[in-house]
């Protein structure tokens, strides 16, 4: 009976074009474009390509001899480590926790996501002025420590710490949630049965939680790694230009800055292909490492 | 069943590391909002303070908006969210009723096309995308709608793709004995829709749409390449562009910031519910 009513496919056609039309013209059109764009020589942002390169690949030739690129894949693949380790990490940490407690699930829930909503602009330019070299909030909190000699958060060598902290801080509660919301999914029943048995509360989050949390931590590492990619706001107003010494270049931050201050437009269309390239092989092999495991 | 009344020395170490996170979260942002009541010359000696008695001073909300189109940032801010967050709804909801509910042949093609759409960054598209705008004349123009438009288009495309995965997931797991009832009293398919459909997946649009609308809202990457005159700025660029020029006056800079901030954590006090049901059904979103 279900079927008669949608057997007319007429109106199928009506409701999908303008969305399928929208993601031709604003996502595949341009995503293909962008690969042309690569190999064209494009001197400002807007005007068409002027003709091919010769040779027509040689945007990826200058990828491999310039020492920024490698510096931002670096800093990008340092990045994804911090926020695997750090975001998921202190996220199963916070969220067993919270899962053993009984008071008070509801407010760390709310208080612990909320730097998500913030812009990350807003929250960059927060922690410009936590970071800050002499009236700065981490500053003042070690001089009152005893500590003799500020620390300036900015300087080259600690510079990549000071940008990653706040990356990884920020969606600390997002992935709290999301593992929240898988250790509600496990049965009490099972909990039951091994209290009945004694186990435990250590030995329960042991046996119990985090076996049956694997897949969520799955799902969750891969969104920290693709996530990481994208990283561009914060990094961006807090070390603009890859500062100090264009050494805290990330790939996102890279192709903005080639793209838009140097106007070097058809190199930042090979950079964001590389940086599709290094999203499909990483989150690859996060899912290797990952893959689902049967309990 | 847990003996909640027992307070053991370890559940006191749980609540209290607990309540460090929430610190490090809650703190910063007081700390901000109580310098953005000092002079530039106190903050120095009295961070930790409050801004009490002599110590306070309006004068950094004076300079902020002396300096800076707030509300003019604002008002472009909130135009650009809410239609992206419009013609999200709008399109995506006709277009996952299709997938969710017509078998035709491509349907699984023109799925597999949307979930693919998610995983395109933002980075790949947005150069090409900013030169076919260019060449319609919409991009980088002296109009004040054309500017909105120009960056309200690729931001929806944007989260379209997420959109519609939603909605798909949701309208399939309506009952379709509604949809037939409608059938048999004469309703067509457009009928269907509009009368039963989208009154049953009301939830599921208010994920959607909040979520598109708080990307839209923090987004500075696409903004920065549509949005480029003082007039036209969104808050995130006003943000960007205000710390270039006067990044060193902490003062200003504390009270901009709480001038973005309060107001977001004021609505979040009143919807997190469904906010942090938005963006965690955002997680898969590329």
């Amino acid at each position: 009976m279900g079927a008669n009513i949608y057997r007319n496919k007429k109106p199928a056609f009506v409701f999908l074009v303008p969305a399928f039309l929208f993601m031709v013209v604003f996502l595949y059109y341009p995503f293909v474009k962008n690969i042309f764009n690569s190999f064209m020589e494009i001197k400002r942002l807007g005007s068409a390509g002027t003709g091919f390169h010769t040779p027509w690949y040689s945007n990826y030739v200058e990828m491999f001899h310039d020492q920024n690129v490698w510096t931002a894949v670096r800093n990008t693949i340092v990045m994804m480590i911090v926020t695997l380790v750090g975001q998921v990490g202190i996220a199963i940490v916070l969220a067993l926790m919270v899962d053993n407690i009984g008071r008070g699930k509801q407010f760390f829930r709310t208080v612990f996501f909320f730097p998500i909503v913030i812009s990350a602009t807003a929250l960059g330019l927060m922690f410009n002025l936590i970071f800050l070299y002499d009236k700065g909030m981490i500053n003042q909190i070690l001089e009152a420590l005893g500590k003799q000699n500020l620390t300036d958060w900015k300087a080259e060598g600690i510079a990549l710490v000071t940008m990653m902290l706040p990356v990884m801080w920020q969606y600390v509660g997002f992935y709290f949630v999301i593992l929240v919301t898988g250790l509600n999914n496990i049965s009490d029943e099972l909990y039951e049965a091994a209290r009945i048995d004694g186990a435990t509360r250590l030995q329960i989050v042991r046996y119990i939680s985090v076996p049956l949390l694997h897949n969520v931590i799955c799902t969750c590492s891969v969104l920290a790694v693709t996530g990481a990619l994208k990283v561009f706001d914060l990094p961006w107003v807090m070390f603009p230009k890859g500062m100090p010494l264009k050494t805290t270049f990330l790939t996102g931050t890279y192709m903005y800055y080639q793209t838009m201050e140097t106007k070097n437009v058809d190199y930042g269309a090979a950079l964001a292909v590389l940086i599709v390239v290094l999203g499909v092989i990483l989150s690859k092999v996060v899912n290797w490492i990952f893959r689902e495991k049967d309990y | 069943m847990t003996k909640k009344n027992k307070i053991s020395p370890g559940m006191i170490a749980v609540y209290l590391l607990l309540v460090i996170w929430a610190l490090t979260t809650v703190y910063p942002i007081i700390w901000v909002v109580q310098n953005s009541f000092k002079a530039k010359d106190r903050i120095l000696a009295n961070s930790f303070a409050l801004p009490l008695g002599e110590l306070f001073t309006a004068a950094n909300y004076r300079k902020a908006f002396r300096t800076a189109d707030i509300l003019g940032s604002y008002k472009n801010s909130l135009f650009i969210s809410f239609m992206v967050a419009l013609f999200v709804i709008l399109l995506a909801g006709m277009g996952a009723y299709a997938l969710a509910r017509y078998k035709f042949k491509g349907s699984g093609a023109i799925y597999s096309l949307v979930v693919g759409a998610m995983m395109f960054p933002a980075f790949a598209t947005v150069i090409s995308v900013f030169q076919m705008e260019f060449g319609w004349g919409i991009a980088n123009t002296r109009s004040w709608f054309l500017n909105m438009l120009s960056v309200i288009l690729p931001q929806v495309a944007g989260n379209l793709a997420f959109a519609m995965v939603v909605l798909v997931g949701y309208i399939k797991g309506l009952p379709i004995e509604l949809e037939e009832a409608a059938y048999m009293e004469g309703c067509n398919a457009f009928q269907i829709y509009f009368k039963v459909i989208v009154p049953l997946t009301k939830p599921s649009f208010a994920t959607v749409a909040i979520f598109s609308f708080l990307w839209s809202y923090n987004d500075l990457f696409t903004q920065s390449f549509f949005l480029r005159t003082p007039d036209m700025y969104s808050i995130t660029m006003m943000l960007n562009n205000i710390s270039a020029k006067e990044g060193t006056d902490y003062g200003m800079m504390a009270a901009v910031v709480a001038l973005i901030i309060i107001p977001v954590i004021i609505v979040y006090c009143f919807l997190q519910k469904y906010i942090i049901k938005g963006m965690t059904a955002g997680a898969v979103k590329g």
